[in-house]
């Protein structure tokens, strides 16, 4: 509550503290930026963006086939089709995020208090792995039940078998349409949001002063 | 499926043994030499619009 002696800055309340902090690290010019420094007009740097455009795509195609049903996307042309926009935007998704991976890797992207992007990044390619698992898992074919018969043996020998059923469809449905997507999507938000704050890492050789475009 | 695809794909897989101790399928060392290839084609190929040489390297400072 704010007295009439206090400016907003000075309000105790955590809506204000939160704001102020976002105001502070994260303006709305660098969450916004309309220029970026030179050196990112390379074709390595569009990767990332890439992977988000991917991951979009997969977001909605997955809606749909959640919606309609493997009764749809098994049988029908066009339940065939989103289901082939969903697949083959996973391979470029992966494809993609992997060639950022690389870029980043050989640009020592941590570099200037980026650690936190950078291991986000990994986290979030350590959840993507696991959903496109188990979407391996929800096909509802013959090929789904060859693997999750497989990775039943697996999980039982690492000893996880207790927690986690390959064979359970419902768990894995679970998992690979509610549970793994929200995973990955907030620590999406959470990357995005620290490549903002600190800006694009620059090359490792870039002159200071090259921050125009 | 019919065709050229489905000639290549509705088959088991092939694999490529390396001596003894590694085998990969042919279709995942496609992926991740289409991959190195992507790879080397960002850093390679310049961006539209990218200046490749600042302005005292070309003399109009």
């Amino acid at each position: 509550m704010i007295t009439e002696t206090q400016t907003p800055e000075d309000s105790k309340m955590w809506t204000a503290r939160l704001r102020n902090s976002w105001q502070r690290n994260l303006p709305i010019d660098k969450l916004l930026p309309d220029t970026q420094p030179a050196y990112v007009a390379s074709w390595i740097y569009v990767f990332g963006v890439l992977t988000l455009v991917a991951f979009v795509d997969i977001l909605i195609s997955g809606l749909i086939l959640a919606f309609a049903g493997p009764a749809w996307y098994h049988t029908s042309s066009l339940g065939l089709f989103v289901n082939s926009l969903h697949f083959w935007g996973v391979q470029l998704f992966f494809v993609f995020m992997v060639v950022h991976l690389w870029g980043k890797f050989w640009m020592a992207a941590w570099r200037g208090r980026r650690t936190a992007t950078w291991i986000t990044g990994m986290v979030a390619f350590l959840a993507s792995i696991g959903t496109a698992f188990t979407g391996y898992l929800i096909q509802t074919n013959f090929d789904a039940q060859w693997i999750a018969f497989e990775a039943k043996d697996g999980f039982n020998a690492v000893g996880v078998g207790a927690f986690f059923t390959p064979t359970n469809i419902g768990q894995i449905m679970l998992i690979h349409v509610a549970l793994l997507p929200l995973v990955l999507g907030v620590i999406t938000v959470m990357h995005v949001l620290m490549v903002r704050k600190r800006g694009v890492v620059p090359p490792i050789d870039a002159l200071p002063g090259n921050e125009a475009l | 499926m019919s065709g050229w695809l489905s000639d290549f794909m509705n088959v088991p897989a092939k694999y490529i043994h390396f001596n003894s101790w590694l085998q990969i399928s042919v279709s995942n060392l496609l992926v991740i030499l289409i991959m190195l290839a992507i790879f080397a084609a960002a850093i390679l190929i310049p961006f539209p619009g990218a200046h490749s040489k600042s302005p005292s390297d070309r003399g109009d400072k």
